[in-house]
């Protein structure tokens, strides 16, 4: 009874939160100085979830596979590959650096 | 009908559709990981669609699987879900939900689908974005939920298939087209080393939120510079 009552908590605040998000007017969302801040959010976001995806465990910073496969990733966008081969060259590289030579 | 918006347009549900299957098939971690911390199938199962916010699942189960109780297990998992009300509002303006159809916006609401929104040029394809991804990710993960729950750890780590660095792959090449002008690139690159500096220090899913408050100081001292790019030696700060 009491793992029903905490995933129906969490369920009710993890929706809450995300609802919220949705309650705030346009207008104010409109006004120049937000609109300048809402540009500049996706790439400090998109930056931030790189870093996240990449090289955190937990609350700990580590350096694994996932590097390499970042890495990999770049060399793609600089050879100007579509999104789905730079997706494939990171996992692969992350998978075969584990595979073949036991990266973490 | 052949517009020029149409191999864009492919483009983006490319894009939505391989994250969802990177993200998805982390649906069997959870499922595996849930069943193992004490859940019954049903309740590992419900979790995923309810909750759907990957952190704040793990967070939970985490929690009550090593022992502690309903109300940590609650807040490690709610704490998780803040930046969530930040991508809501990010979205606003794209999504524009009104009434009842806020409810499944604000479902499918979660990095992935925040992620791979934001970074299409057009408000169609923004849309677009949005709703292939999440809806994508919410199928896909809860029927690897499902599968993971029944089947656990016999399909093996997800790991060993790269898919985590194919999330970071995913997310590296929805920013690059975004680094064309300084302005973002000195706000991604203020972003991740304050994130990474916060790792250590601070409740997983902070770094996050702090890394937007980044966004928010640099567009408080700045204004908005519409041409950038042919302006090489204008100030930034």
């Amino acid at each position: 009874m009491t793992v029903w009552i905490a995933i129906v908590g969490a369920s009710v605040i993890a929706f809450a939160l995300k609802f919220a998000g949705y309650t705030v007017p346009p207008s104010f969302l409109e006004k120049p100085r937000v609109s300048h801040i809402t540009t500049l959010l996706p790439a400090a976001l998109l930056a931030a979830l790189v870093v996240m995806q990449t090289f955190t465990t937990g609350s700990q910073l580590v350096l694994d596979a996932r590097g390499a496969g970042l890495v990999a990733a770049i060399v793609a966008l600089l050879l100007r590959a579509p999104f789905i081969v730079v997706v494939v060259a990171a996992a692969g590289t992350a998978a075969a650096l584990r595979a073949f030579a036991g990266w973490a | 009908m052949a517009t020029p918006s149409d191999p864009a347009r492919r483009a983006v549900i490319r894009q939505g559709l391989s994250v969802a299957v990177a993200t998805g098939l982390y649906g069997i971690s959870f499922g595996a990981l849930g069943v193992a911390s004490g859940l019954t199938i049903w309740q590992t199962c419900v979790t995923s669609l309810l909750l759907f916010s990957g952190g704040s699942q793990f967070a939970l189960i985490g929690v009550l699987g090593g022992g502690g109780g309903v109300g940590a297990a609650i807040a490690a998992s709610s704490l998780l879900g803040v930046r969530n009300t930040l991508y809501g509002l990010q979205l606003t303006p794209t999504m524009a939900p009104r009434g009842l159809w806020r409810v499944p916006v604000a479902q499918f609401t979660i990095d992935e689908s925040t992620a791979v929104s934001i970074a299409q040029d057009t408000l169609p394809n923004r849309r677009l974005g949005f709703w292939v991804t999440g809806i994508g990710i919410y199928v896909g993960w809860n029927v690897m939920t499902l599968v993971g729950a029944l089947v656990g750890d016999a399909i093996g780590d997800p790991k060993q298939y790269g898919l985590d660095a194919a999330a970071s792959g995913a997310f590296i090449a929805l920013l690059w087209p975004r680094l064309k002008s300084r302005q973002p690139v000195a706000v991604a690159i203020a972003a991740a080393v304050v994130a990474a500096a916060l790792v250590p220090v601070v409740p997983v899913g902070i770094p996050v939120i702090a890394a937007a408050a980044v966004a928010v100081v640099f567009g408080l001292l700045t204004r908005k510079r519409t041409t950038d790019a042919q302006q090489p030696d204008g100030t930034i700060l």
